[in-house]
């Protein structure tokens, strides 16, 4: 029986309390060495692709910029964009909200980086998550959940239409006949709907993918439908075996019932990887880096995005909050994505594990927040990953590590040349583009593929 | 070739720019020898002329961009033509593609104001100058066709074509959408100070990775958007990245005047460029501007051969296939010709120029093989970059975080010229 190829991707260490920028071996989270160095050791290593997040606004807590944990970083579409000058076969994946940005501009910047790049762009896309990141764009308001979902099929339809306005021969410029498109009317679109009235012509040809890669990280149950009518690729952060594999059989058959083929789609956790020559080296390194990502204080501001409000008085090394969450009170940290949609339910479940294993609040919250879910030799890591690969837990991994920008270095090192030699994963990169890397078919033209946004039209 | 001429003490050097656009800026270049339309839409032709422009150790390359399709003539929607080069790539992706391919030379895309996000236009910028270690500016540009503003659909622009331009209708246009972009302009410029330098501070010691009192909301409502703030990007290395525009009139010049650092200007000849030198430094008084003065560079197309006669023929051969219309002057010489001009044209108070080559990379070639060595020899070019920063080339000064504290003051100073309005303009300017 043929073994599933592993896809591997990595992503950049840049905020949230995974990355310990106080460790030494921490580097900057905004120079241009950092991501160049990153980028490099991945393409070194096979993977199939880079991610980098993106922040739309600074995060507070208690109306106080939270100075606690890396702030501020850069520009998603240009760092990628320089990154795809410096390699030549990783994919370029970039989380770029499809709240703040309108059709048109994503739709070229995309293009743009897939031409760039020769077929390496990949678009994550996300909503926003909470109202005051609105007070940083003309659009200003804050959209409701369904709003938000609305807009985002409506968008990525419209990108798709965008993309597709081109045909792939349009531009001939042939100096002898003085052909330099083909058609009068590329370009040409028009698209209504409940959030975009749109028509023109775009001004990008159609790029080495036709579509880049879409990725979508869907938890909710509409945001699963919607990753599953519509990604190429799905993230989530549902890392233990069992419920990697509940998650990886829920959205496939929701794959199938939006009448796409499954194995169009691939299901891919993140994953923190923490290395040791032996299993027990591992769990003492673990254990300490577990101690510095959630540190006394960080446990604390981590159950007050549970309970929504100030918890400083609480004693970290005692128990949990005695108080009930206030989810219906003002965010009390912002800028941020919820950890949970029910947090007098997430309450009672952190009193029940705290109850059952006599833990402290920190206890229990480092117990949540483990990220680190490969802990071992790199032997048992590469086992542990091709386990859950072909047990279809997963496709493949998204994979991380607390230090930045060098903590890739030994999973590309250590990990990557055990999965090469048992031939589940590549020893070089035989595709063009990123699409085939994966193993992708190419995208329908717009149209012909099932998405949420079926009332837009192409006119030409 | 000329010879040295010794008999000139060394002015202060020029500023040299130059423009790309497409295959270069005369509409037939496309079908020229030495060009490769087929590459337009490659990353290859983008480096070749990046690289080929350090080489000339040129002081930046600007990258044309526009929210549609090209178009003859930038107030008009584009016609449906098929002999024309169509379509461009996102010119701050390519400038951010160009970052680290190069080492020294100024990568100024062209965003426009209109329908962008200023919270967007601040990061990429501002990253822009991270990633490049401060090379980075912004050719601001207004977005004045209504087909532009249909691919947003969030707001209506009138159509108004050239000749409606002196109309009262025209007029407030033109008011409406160069006061938008002060306003942007001035927002972005905010957000590059909303952090003052060093505000991120790592001190492991009491937990905090920034010091959040050296980080600033900015707080702008303006008519057509709001930011809050502060950014989410560090301050950029320059501080504030290069800032430049296209002024043809007094309103551009405002515009230029209120928020820009270089402003670019179309002069037709020697006395032209006195008069729009003049308009300048008028503008300047009358947005009481107290940056450090614009520096002002004169736009020119240039087309460039070994010999007047040839250059002539190149321009006469081109024009036949498709004629050339242009705001700037289009000058056919030799690169010692056009050294010549560009020397005398400097007496009127110009600071330097930007070429615009009709035919990339054929001209951009002559300029680096051609005109440059002769202004080196007149000793009117630097022989090699000495600065690293773009600011710095212009011998503009890094600007104070406009939040930082200073001794003496309470209150938030502001770099710039606040937006209050100015007076009424005498003479009408057509949009850049």
């Amino acid at each position: 029986m043929t073994r599933k190829q592993i896809v591997l991707g990595a992503y950049f260490p840049g905020v949230n309390h995974d990355t310990v920028w106080s460790d030494p071996a921490s580097g900057s989270h905004i120079a241009w060495e950092s991501f160049e160095q990153w980028a490099r050791t991945a393409e070194r290593g096979g993977l199939d692709l880079l991610f980098l997040a993106e922040g739309l606004r600074l995060r507070t807590r208690g109306g106080e910029i939270f100075d606690q944990d890396v702030v501020g970083r850069p520009d998603t579409f240009t760092v990628l964009a320089a990154l795809a000058a410096v390699t030549e076969h990783i994919g370029l994946a970039g989380t770029i909200n499809s709240t703040y940005n309108e059709p048109y501009e994503l739709a070229r910047k995309f293009a743009t980086l897939d031409i760039l790049s020769g077929g390496r762009a990949a678009w994550n896309v996300v909503t926003s998550s909470d109202a005051p990141t609105g007070e940083n764009f003309r659009r200003g308001a804050y959209l409701g959940h369904h709003q938000r979902y609305e807009r985002a099929g409506e968008t990525l339809a419209a990108v798709r239409a965008l993309w597709d306005s081109w045909g792939s021969g349009a531009v001939v410029a042939d100096q002898a006949s003085g052909e330099f498109l083909s058609d009068a009317r590329v370009g040409d679109f028009a698209l209504s709907g409940n959030q975009f009235d749109i028509a023109g012509r775009f001004s990008t040809p159609r790029s080495p993918q036709g579509h880049p890669v879409i990725l979508q990280a869907g938890e909710s149950p509409a945001g699963r439908d919607f990753a599953a009518a519509n990604a190429d690729a799905i993230f989530s952060r549902y890392q233990r075996f069992d419920e990697a594999r509940a998650f990886y059989d829920d959205v496939k058959a929701r794959v199938r019932r939006a009448g796409r083929d499954p194995h169009e789609v691939r299901i891919l956790p993140s994953a923190g990887v923490v290395l040791g020559d032996t299993d027990a080296e591992a769990r003492e390194r673990h254990e300490h880096i577990h101690d510095l990502q959630v540190d006394p204080w960080t446990s604390i501001v981590l159950a007050e995005m549970v309970w929504n409000r100030d918890l400083s008085s609480y004693d970290p090394d005692g128990p949990l909050p005695d108080v009930d969450p206030t989810p219906e009170a003002p965010r009390w940290i912002e800028g941020r994505a919820p950890l949970t949609q029910d947090p007098h339910a997430t309450a009672a479940a952190w009193r029940e594990i705290a109850a059952a294993n006599g833990f402290s609040l920190r206890e229990t919250v480092k117990h949540v927040f483990d990220r680190a879910v490969f802990v071992g030799t790199p032997e048992h890591v590469a086992d542990e990953i091709d386990r859950y690969v072909q047990s279809d837990a997963s496709d493949g991994f998204i994979l991380g590590s607390h230090v930045t920008p060098s903590g890739l270095d030994e999973i590309v090192e250590r990990v990557v040349p055990i999965l090469q030699e048992r031939g589940v994963f590549r020893t070089g990169y035989d595709g063009g583009t990123l699409r085939e890397n994966l193993g992708l078919a190419p995208p329908a033209r717009f149209g012909e593929r099932r998405n949420s946004g079926r009332r837009a039209a192409v006119a030409s | 070739m000329s010879a040295p001429d010794t008999s000139v003490p060394p002015a202060s050097p020029l500023h040299l720019a130059v423009a790309f656009d497409g295959t270069g800026w005369h509409p037939a270049a496309w079908r020229e020898p030495g060009t490769r339309p087929g590459e337009l839409f490659t990353a290859r032709h983008w480096v070749q002329l990046a690289r080929t422009a350090e080489r000339g150790l040129l002081d930046l390359i600007t990258i044309e961009d526009g929210l549609g399709l090209q178009s003859g003539d930038h107030l008009a929607e584009p016609e449906r033509r098929t002999d024309r080069v169509q379509g461009r790539l996102d010119a701050s992706l390519v400038a951010a593609f160009l970052a680290p391919l190069t080492s020294r030379i100024g990568l100024v895309p062209t965003v426009t104001t209109t329908h962008t996000e200023p919270f967007h236009v601040a990061s990429a910028l501002a990253t822009l100058d991270h990633d490049s270690h401060g090379r980075a500016g912004w050719r601001v540009q207004t977005s004045v066709r209504a087909d532009e503003a249909a691919h947003f659909g969030r707001r209506q622009i009138p159509a108004v074509g050239r000749s409606e331009l002196d109309t009262p209708r025209g007029r407030a246009l033109v008011a409406e959408l160069f006061g938008e972009a002060a306003e942007v302009v001035d927002t972005v410029r905010r957000l590059w100070d909303s952090w003052e330098d060093g505000a991120e501070i790592r001190d492991a010691l009491t937990g905090r990775f920034v010091d959040r009192d050296r980080l600033h909301t900015v707080d702008v409502e303006a008519a057509h958007f709001a930011v809050r703030g502060p950014s989410i990007v560090p301050r950029p290395p320059q501080g504030q990245p290069l800032v430049a525009s296209l002024s043809h009139g007094y309103e551009p010049s405002l515009l230029a005047a209120r928020v820009g650092d270089v402003v670019f200007t179309t002069p037709h000849d020697a006395d032209d460029a006195a008069r729009v030198v003049d308009q300048v430094r008028t503008a300047e008084r009358a947005a009481g501007r107290t940056a450090p003065p614009l520096r002002i560079l004169a736009d020119l197309v240039v087309v460039l051969a070994g010999t007047e006669a040839g250059a002539r023929d190149r321009l006469a051969r081109l024009d036949a296939r498709d004629p050339l219309s242009s705001d700037a002057l289009v000058v056919a010489t030799t690169p010692a010709g056009l050294a010549d001009r560009l020397l005398d044209w400097r007496a009127a108070g110009l600071d330097g120029y930007r070429l615009r080559p009709a035919v990339l990379p054929t001209d951009l070639d002559a300029i680096v093989d051609g005109l440059v060595p002769e202004l080196q020899r007149r000793g009117a070019f630097r022989t090699g970059y000495a600065e690293t920063g773009l600011r710095e080339r212009f011998g503009l000064p890094r600007p104070t975080s406009r939040y930082a504290p200073r001794s003496g003051s309470a209150t938030v100073p502001a770099l710039l010229p606040g937006l209050a309005p100015v007076p009424a303009p005498t003479t009408t300017g057509s949009p850049a």
